[in-house]
């Protein structure tokens, strides 16, 4: 599925002990960079990215040779802007562009497939961790993502609490909810049910589960858009037909795009990975792990907050983003929010919301004058 | 900067820690900060004014005082600021308790309806006063309780909650307010700032 060549990986020699129990070591970590360190080494920003995501932010990714996933907000002049600050991201361990994953192979050479270890947010944020040595970053600038991607901002402030001066959660939670879990369950469900799924071991088979994990995408997408902006989008709109057809073609233009979104995720994403990193967002709950007190995530870091939701989010919704918040005040931190007035759903920190992408410029650019 | 914001910050010492409720485009938080060192938060319910704030590098939160104010601990703030909101509140003697449970000390200022000109409005033209402190109409103005300079310090009194310093402030001229000159200041002020603390 990778073209190896245009992928760059750090080895991470140290063991990393995992949440599930396990070690790990001597795994490659994916990442690409945007920008230039300077000479302070003082304005990097590391970006995680969401479920399916990667570390092919912006630019045109040159294994999809897809604009990257985070195009509208990342480069020269935009909003986290390349002229100004060095951008990192990698791709998540049990990720499948390029991390240590379940497509890679175990000593024996055998592919890991389901007996990869399962992994959580925790675990991801530690790896990534290795990219700061590597670079020989002391402090971050700034860090940021939204979704998945916030809630590893969120955890890597937590484990490393002077690492960041600037933390940016975006349209994401401290604690997966019974709805998102179920979401993800859904979708595993897709994949493991179909019969090419192998109980994992697809690829010794050479066979591909595509059609559940198109169904586990076309469900998930269904999720980050609003019903408002699905109906002015499509509404009963039929495709290229003039009537109905009686039948279970695609007659409507939603049903066609759904089946698109799918079609096009399978050729660029491992199943095994997809049942991979939902576990690990449905594992994710930093209360829990501060006894119930999410406040004490935070209690060691004087970093600067900056927490964004957006109206139509009801996968992450605003209440939720907000719980953040007030965990932070509760201990006089340093904490702004917005609500981004939007009707583009969870999708909307992707997308093109100029008071979105305005506002998060403003609040890096602004922080950064200060340092 | 308006001469309520210039006498609001007179009452500020440098360095301290400031909530600025209901901070509107962040005016007065950019001129605490950079005049005074002070480590400034704001709470603002409009998102317009919201992104206004954050262009101007201020930390705030979008939130509503009646229902967000509850997130600060007990006496999180040295002072809470709450310029010509208070009247505008559902419930004011909530968001006043809770004003004075965040903030160590409270700095409130109120459009003053015992001002002349209001009074003058009402009797002789007989409809609802419209000044340069209460601009709207009655019909779309976001004021549901107003009060006069005398209801505020009877009101204050009667709680129990203690007034370090009054001010009277018409145009360019403050003066304090006292027990004894209530009745002029509540006729030739329209602006009341008090410092109270509980």
């Amino acid at each position: 599925m990778n073209t190896e060549k245009n992928i760059k990986t750090l080895i991470v020699k140290k063991p990393l002990i995992l949440d599930c129990g396990k070690t790990i070591k001597d795994f490659p970590i994916a990442y690409e960079t945007y920008g230039s360190l300077n000479s302070n080494k003082d304005n990097a920003i590391l970006v995680f990215h969401a479920l399916t995501g990667d570390q092919f932010v912006t630019g045109i990714n040159p294994i999809t040779n897809k604009e990257g996933w985070w195009s509208y907000a990342v480069g020269p002049d935009k909003a986290i802007d390349t002229n100004k600050y060095f951008v990192i991201c990698s791709n998540v361990i049990g990720g499948c562009m390029g991390s240590y994953g379940p497509s890679h192979k175990d000593p024996d050479q055998k592919i890991f497939g389901t007996n990869f270890p399962v992994i959580t947010i925790n675990d991801m944020v530690n790896a990534q961790y290795n990219l700061l040595d590597h670079f020989g970053i002391d402090k971050l600038f700034s860090i940021t993502g939204g979704s998945m991607g916030g809630m590893q901002v969120l955890q890597f402030i937590s484990n490393f609490p002077d690492k960041s001066k600037t933390v940016v959660p975006i349209a994401t939670t401290s604690s997966h909810s019974a709805q998102n879990i179920a979401f993800n369950e859904l979708g595993r469900q897709a994949i493991t049910a179909d019969s090419n799924w192998k109980d994992g071991n697809y690829a010794s088979n050479d066979t591909n589960p595509g059609k559940g994990l198109a169904v586990a995408r076309m469900a998930a997408h269904i999720t980050y858009l609003s019903k408002k902006g699905l109906q002015e989008k499509f509404g009963r709109k039929l495709q290229e037909r003039e009537d109905l057809k009686f039948g279970f073609d695609a007659d409507f233009q939603i049903e066609s795009y759904l089946r698109y979104q799918g079609s096009v995720f399978v050729d660029r994403f491992d199943a095994n990975s997809y049942l991979y990193i939902t576990r690990a967002m449905d594992y994710f709950d930093l209360a829990k792990q501060f006894n119930g007190n999410l406040s004490e995530a935070f209690i060691n870091t004087n970093a600067k907050f900056f927490i964004i939701s957006f109206t139509s989010d009801w996968l992450y919704p605003t209440q939720e983003n907000k719980d953040i918040v007030i965990a932070l005040n509760s201990i006089g931190a340093d904490v702004g929010f917005v609500e981004i007035e939007s009707d583009k759903g969870h999708d909307s920190f992707l997308l093109d919301v100029p008071d979105f992408l305005s506002a998060l410029k403003n609040f890096l650019d602004k922080s950064y004058e200060e340092n | 900067m308006k001469n309520e914001f210039q006498v609001i910050a007179d009452l500020i010492e440098k360095d301290k820690k400031v909530l600025d409720v209901g901070c509107a485009d962040g005016t007065l938080m950019k001129f605490l900060k950079d005049n005074k060192n002070i480590n400034i938060r704001g709470l603002e319910i409009s998102k317009e004014k919201v992104q206004e704030c954050i262009a101007k590098g201020l930390t705030v939160i979008e939130g509503n005082a009646e229902k967000d104010l509850k997130q600060f601990p007990d006496k999180s703030f040295d002072y809470v600021v709450l310029s010509q909101t208070l009247q505008a509140f559902l419930n004011p003697e909530l968001v006043l308790d809770e004003l004075l449970r965040v903030g160590k000390k409270a700095i409130v200022t109120i459009p003053n309806f015992g001002y002349w000109k209001v009074r003058f409005h009402l009797l002789f033209k007989g409809t609802m006063p419209i000044t340069k402190t209460l601009p709207d109409e009655w019909y779309n103005t976001p004021n549901l309780h107003m009060c006069t300079i005398k209801d505020f310090f009877h009101f204050v009194k009667s709680k129990d909650i203690k007034i370090f310093k009054s001010l009277a402030l018409n145009n360019l001229n403050s003066s304090i307010i006292n027990e004894s000159n209530l009745g002029v200041k509540n006729l030739f002020a329209d602006l009341g700032i008090f410092l109270i603390e509980k």
